[in-house]
C-alpha cells in the first residue's frame, strides 16, 4: 500500500545517498593530525627563531631523532622494561586490593560507615609526600617505586569499586533472590557484573596515575627506570637526549590509556556507555 | 485464629499483615489478608493503586519478612525464596540482566541450582520454544523490544519449573497491543504446564479477562474487598470473550466495587475470608 504511493509520490528525496564514499570517516582524525603538526612546527619554530635558547628547548626534530636514536638501544628498552614492571606489578597489587576491600566494605553498610571517613582522609594524602617513608623502608629498589604507585592508584580503584558495588539494582537483586542465589552466587553474577564498569574507569584512571608514580618515584628515589634516565641525561647536559625520554613516557602514556580503552570496550561490550544502538 | 487452608491449598496466605516501621511513626500497609489458590489455579489480584499490592507479593515471595500471620506454600511456611516459586517482575529491564544473552538469562537459576547441562538445555529450548522466542538466543535483552524483554522473563520463570508463578503487575509497561498478546500467552502457558499463578495487576479488564478468580483488595491498610469467581469459558479470546455480555457484567461489578474500596468502603466482616462469588454479588 505505501509502495504504491511512495512509487507515485514524485522525486524521492536524496537524503541517504552517499555521494562520495571514501571522504566519510577521516575529519576528525585529520583535525588531531593537523593539531599534532601544528604543535611540533611551533616547537620547531621557537628554537630556531630564537624565543628560547636551543640549550634549553631543542626544536623538534632534534628531540624526535634523539628518541630514534634510543629506540635503537639496549639501555633504552630495558629503562623502559624497568618502569613498566613497577608501572605493571604496582597497579596489579593496588587493584587486587582494592576490588578485595571494595567487595568487602561495599557488601556491608556498618562497614561502609565505618570506613568512609578513613578513606576520605588517607585518600587525598599526594603519594610523593610518601616518598621519604618509602626510602626509609625500602631504600633506592623498587619495592619504593612499588609502594608509592600502589598507594596512588589504590583509591582510584577503592572508590569507584565502593560506588560500583552500591549500585546494584534493587529488582535485579530480588530477582536473584527470588530464584534462590545465594550471597556468593549474587555477588558473581549480579554485584560483580555491575560493578565492572566503574572498575574498568577505575582501572584507567588507576594505570594513568600509576605511571606518573612510577617516573615520579625513579626520578626523585632514583629506582632504575625511566624516570632515572630523565634525571641522569639531565644532570649529564644530554638536553635533547632528556626531552627525548620525556616524549617517551608520554608515549607510553597514551598507548596505556588506548590499551585499557580497548579493554573496557571488550569487556563492557553490553554496557550503555559502549553498546551500538538497539538493533530489533 | 485463622480458619486452615482448604487442604488441597498449593499457596495459602493466613491473616498476613505488615506494618512499615518509620521515623515518622508506623505505616500499617496490610492489615489481615486470607486467601487461598487450590493447585493449578489462575488468580488475580486487582486492588486500588496504593494498595499494598507489593508488600503482599514481597511477602508471598519471601523477600519480606510478615509482620503478622504466614504464608504457606505446599503447606509449608515461607520463611525466604522459596524454591517451587518463580516471581515476574514489573520491570523487566531491570530484571533481566543485560550482561547475559537471552539464554544465559533464562538458563542462570537453573544453572545455580546444579541442574546438569543436557537438562538445562531442554529446559531452557522447551521455556524459549513457549514463549515464542526460540530465535533470538544469543541477543542480548536490550536489544529486544519491551514486550519480547518479558517474554523472556516469562521464560525464565517456566524455565525454573515453579508451582507456583507469581506475576507482579507484569504487563503495566507494555504497549496495549503487545499486553493482548501477552495475556493470551499467560493463558496457554498456564494451561500447558499447569502452573499455579497469582496475577497482581491495577487493569480491571486484564483482571477478568485472565483469570479464574479475582481477588478485590480494599485500599490500604489491606482486606480483602472480595473474592469472585470469574465463570467464563476456559478457552479466552481477546475479542470474543471481551464481547460476551458476562464478561461485561464482572468487568462492571469489579470496577463498582474497586470504586468503592477506593472510597474506603470495607467489607462487612473485614478480615474474614470472603467466600461470596460472582453469582451472588453481580447477578
Amino acid at each position: 500500500m505505501s509502495s504504491n504511493t511512495l512509487a507515485s509520490g514524485g522525486p524521492v528525496p536524496s537524503v541517504g545517498r552517499d555521494r562520495r564514499p571514501g571522504r566519510k570517516l577521516p575529519a576528525k582524525q585529520l583535525l588531531g593530525l593537523a593539531g599534532i603538526v601544528g604543535f611540533l612546527a611551533t616547537w620547531e619554530l621557537i628554537p630556531r627563531l630564537g624565543l628560547i635558547d636551543e640549550r634549553f628547548l631543542p626544536p623538534a626534530s632534534e628531540v624526535i631523532l634523539a628518541l630514534g636514536r634510543d629506540f635503537g638501544l639496549t639501555a633504552f628498552w630495558l629503562s623502559v622494561g624497568e618502569t613498566m614492571v613497577a608501572w605493571f606489578l604496582g597497579l596489579i597489587i593496588a587493584v587486587a586490593l582494592a576490588v578485595l576491600l571494595g567487595f568487602i566494605i561495599g557488601s556491608s553498610d556498618f562497614l561502609r560507615r565505618a570506613t568512609n571517613s578513613t578513606v576520605e582522609f588517607l585518600r587525598p594524602i599526594p603519594s610523593v609526600a610518601l616518598i621519604p617513608l618509602a626510602v626509609l623502608l625500602f631504600g633506592v629498589k623498587i619495592e619504593s617505586s612499588l609502594m608509592l604507585i600502589t598507594y596512588a592508584a589504590f583509591w582510584q580503584v577503592l572508590i569507584q569499586v565502593l560506588y560500583g558495588v552500591a549500585d546494584v539494582d534493587m529488582v535485579a537483586n530480588n530477582t536473584a533472590k527470588t530464584y534462590g542465589l545465594g550471597r556468593m552466587a549474587r555477588i558473581r553474577y549480579v554485584v560483580f557484573p555491575t560493578a565492572l564498569p566503574y572498575l574498568m574507569t577505575g582501572v584507567r584512571l588507576a594505570a594513568t596515575v600509576a605511571l606518573v608514580l612510577a617516573i615520579t618515584a625513579e626520578l626523585v628515589i632514583g629506582s632504575p627506570g625511566l624516570g632515572r634516565e630523565i634525571a641522569l641525561a639531565q644532570s649529564g647536559g644530554a638536553i635533547s637526549g632528556m626531552y627525548a625520554l620525556v616524549l617517551a613516557t608520554g608515549l607510553i602514556g597514551v598507548l596505556i590509556n588506548a590499551l585499557m580503552r580497548l579493554i573496557e570496550k571488550k569487556t563492557l561490550s553490553w554496557h550503555s556507555s559502549v553498546r551500538s544502538e538497539v538493533i530489533v | 485464629m485463622q480458619p486452615d487452608p482448604t487442604p488441597e491449598a498449593m499457596l495459602s496466605v493466613r491473616g498476613l499483615k505488615k506494618v512499615y516501621q518509620t521515623d515518622g511513626g508506623d505505616i500499617e500497609a496490610v492489615r489481615n489478608l486470607t486467601f487461598d489458590l487450590r493447585a493449578g489455579e489462575l488468580v488475580c489480584l486487582v486492588g486500588p493503586s496504593g494498595s499494598g499490592k507489593t508488600t503482599l507479593l514481597k511477602c508471598i515471595s519471601g523477600l519480606m519478612a510478615p509482620t503478622e500471620g504466614e504464608v504457606l506454600l505446599d503447606g509449608k511456611r515461607v520463611s525466604g525464596p522459596p524454591k517451587k516459586m518463580a516471581v515476574v517482575f514489573q520491570e523487566y529491564g531491570r530484571s533481566l540482566f543485560p550482561w547475559m544473552r537471552v539464554r544465559d538469562n533464562v538458563e542462570l537459576p537453573l544453572k545455580n541450582q546444579g541442574v546438569p547441562k543436557a537438562e538445562r538445555d531442554k529446559l531452557v529450548d522447551e521455556a524459549l520454544e513457549a514463549v515464542g522466542l526460540a530465535h533470538v538466543p544469543r541477543s542480548y535483552p536490550w536489544q529486544l523490544s519491551g514486550g519480547m524483554q518479558q517474554r523472556v522473563a516469562i521464560a525464565r520463570a517456566i524455565a525454573y519449573q515453579p508451582e507456583v508463578l507469581l506475576m507482579d503487575e507484569p504487563f503495566a509497561a507494555v504497549d496495549a497491543q503487545t499486553r493482548a498478546d501477552l495475556e493470551d500467552l499467560i493463558r496457554t502457558i498456564w494451561k500447558k504446564f499447569g502452573v499455579t499463578v497469582l496475577f497482581v495487576t491495577h487493569d480491571i479488564d486484564e483482571s477478568v479477562y485472565l483469570g479464574e478468580r479475582v481477588i478485590i483488595l480494599s485500599s490500604s491498610p489491606t482486606v480483602v474487598q472480595e473474592d469472585i469467581v470469574i465463570d467464563l469459558p476456559v478457552d479466552r479470546d481477546q475479542l470474543e470473550t471481551r464481547s460476551l455480555p458476562r464478561f461485561t457484567e464482572l468487568r462492571h461489578h469489579v470496577y463498582e466495587q474497586i470504586q468503592l474500596a477506593k472510597k474506603g468502603h470495607r467489607p462487612a466482616a473485614a478480615g474474614s475470608p470472603a467466600d461470596s462469588t460472582a453469582g451472588s454479588a453481580a447477578g
